[in-house]
């Protein structure tokens, strides 16, 4: 973790063993009149597994939109694997990215969306190779080799050739997981992914997410409220309100000992 | 008002070669409806102001001016300035055209009607603009306007008679021809309003269908 810039209010993050990642510097991000991440500066270490909770609205998951160009700040710099993400650096001058830099950013990152977001008109193996063969470029043969092995990692392989439409929402969701893995990202970003699903199909997709934490060092941001998984997969927390992080720490301390008056009230509102 | 069959016989020839003539403009004035309207949809879409504006600009104008006008500019304007069609040719152009402006609010809608997560899916995996068109959002927004396109093509087969003002003897103008010839107006245009409705009802009976199957 850093400590940027004297403006910077909060990063408490514990002390990180691999370099950053993720890093925000002063991000300011409005919709209109109405500031939803204030002046947000934090880092995340490669490698790591951080939850962010905080009541709806507090900006987290502006912050996975703003990592995923979804979204532009209106001040302030991301940084991801020590380029910038959303500026570039042209005659020793920062100035907006342009579109190709962007993408080229981007790559390093995948995201699971709360709808899932599945092309409705590919099968599931498509789903999966569409972007591994049209971005990065990977022959058919390669990218459908990728898909079978991550299918079978989120247990899906009977379901191959099936379109969106004809699975569960658990499975839809599973697929998603699998289709931001084929482009072997260096961060996945997860953005409340059971939200959507029936309460009894939280527990697989759930379980999934468990597997990916524990056996690959992929660096993971998940916004959710499924308190027990951040418990699980969490290296850290950052609790977040009105668009700042109030509170970091390893779950353990987070949702036994919070320190911070607003975090008790948000835990004991969802736990 | 007497019916002369022998008259139904004799305008048969005629009424064949004006069915043809028919399809024909139907057909090649469909694709280039198809596709110019297409492209107007995706155009209007820039980001580019300078793309999106004379586009808007120039579909606004010409949904909004008659088809005979511009069927009589394109035949008889044009020309002034050495630029010289066959009336099928311009017939063809002008019904497309026409009709393009047309097809090009099917697709927006179409477009708009694509959920913004797939526009943010496509972001997310970095496929590139025209991927994210080509693979993603064309297939979705077209399926959904299939049946409007169609019932663009069954309006365009109403208008085809329009062509004739400028020469084309696609149907009525064959029917116009021979009434003229043998003063027998009544049984070939008896006889192609029967055939425009032979051709129009099924179609649109297949649009009914591919409605049922395409859109839920």
């Amino acid at each position: 973790m850093s400590t940027d810039s004297s403006t910077s209010k909060e990063t408490k993050n514990p002390a990180a063993d691999g370099s950053e990642l993720i890093e925000f510097k002063d991000v300011t991000k409005r919709f209109g009149s109405n500031v939803v991440l204030d002046n947000l500066c934090f880092n995340v270490a490669s490698g790591k597994h951080v939850t962010l909770i905080g009541p709806s609205g507090s900006g987290k998951t502006t912050i996975l939109r703003l990592l995923m160009t979804l979204l532009k700040p209106e001040e302030g710099t991301i940084k991801v694997a020590g380029d910038y993400l959303t500026h570039e650096e042209r005659g020793g001058k920062l100035v907006p990215a342009g579109e190709r830099h962007s993408r080229e950013v981007r790559k390093k990152i995948g995201m699971v969306f709360q709808q899932f977001n599945l092309f409705p008109n590919m099968r599931v193996l498509r789903n999966i190779t569409e972007a591994p063969v049209h971005v990065l470029g990977l022959s058919k043969d390669e990218a459908e080799q990728r898909a079978r092995e991550l299918l079978e990692l989120v247990g899906l392989t009977e379901h191959i050739d099936k379109y969106p439409t004809q699975l569960s929402g658990g499975q839809q969701q599973r697929v998603a997981i699998a289709r931001a893995l084929a482009m072997r990202p260096q961060v996945l970003l997860l953005d409340e992914v059971t939200s959507a699903l029936d309460p009894e199909l939280v527990a697989g997709v759930l379980d999934v997410l468990r597997d990916i934490a524990h056996t690959t060092d992929i660096t993971m941001l998940c916004v959710t409220h499924e308190m027990n998984f951040a418990r699980d997969i969490s290296d850290d927390v950052l609790m977040f309100d009105a668009g700042r992080v109030i509170e970091s720490g390893s779950p353990e301390k987070i949702f036994s000992d919070p320190e911070h008056e607003r975090t008790r009230e948000f835990l004991s509102a969802v736990l | 008002m007497n019916w002369d069959w022998s008259a139904v016989g004799d305008f048969m020839p005629r009424l064949w070669d004006g069915v043809l003539l028919t399809l024909q403009a139907l057909v090649l004035g469909s694709l280039i409806a198809f596709t110019l309207g297409l492209v107007w949809a995706m155009a209007q879409r820039s980001s580019l102001k300078i793309v999106s504006w004379p586009v808007t600009a120039l579909t606004e104008f010409i949904r909004n001016t008659p088809l005979l006008v511009q069927l009589f500019f394109l035949y008889f304007v044009l020309p002034e300035w050495n630029v010289t069609f066959s009336a099928l040719v311009t017939g063809v152009i002008g019904l497309g055209l026409h009709y393009s402006t047309y097809t090009a609010e099917v697709y927006r809608a179409g477009i708009d009607g694509v959920p913004v997560g797939q526009w943010e899916a496509c972001t997310a995996l970095s496929l590139p603009r025209s991927r994210t068109w080509s693979a993603v959002i064309l297939p979705q927004a077209i399926r959904r306007v299939v049946p409007a396109l169609g019932n663009y093509v069954i309006a365009m087969l109403k208008d085809s008679p329009m062509i004739a003002t400028i020469g084309a003897l696609e149907m009525l103008g064959q029917a116009r021809q021979f009434s003229a010839e043998t003063f027998q107006p009544t049984e070939p245009i008896t006889v192609i309003g029967v055939v425009f409705i032979l051709i129009a009802y099924p179609a649109s009976l297949l649009m009914r269908a591919l409605e049922r199957r395409l859109v839920h």
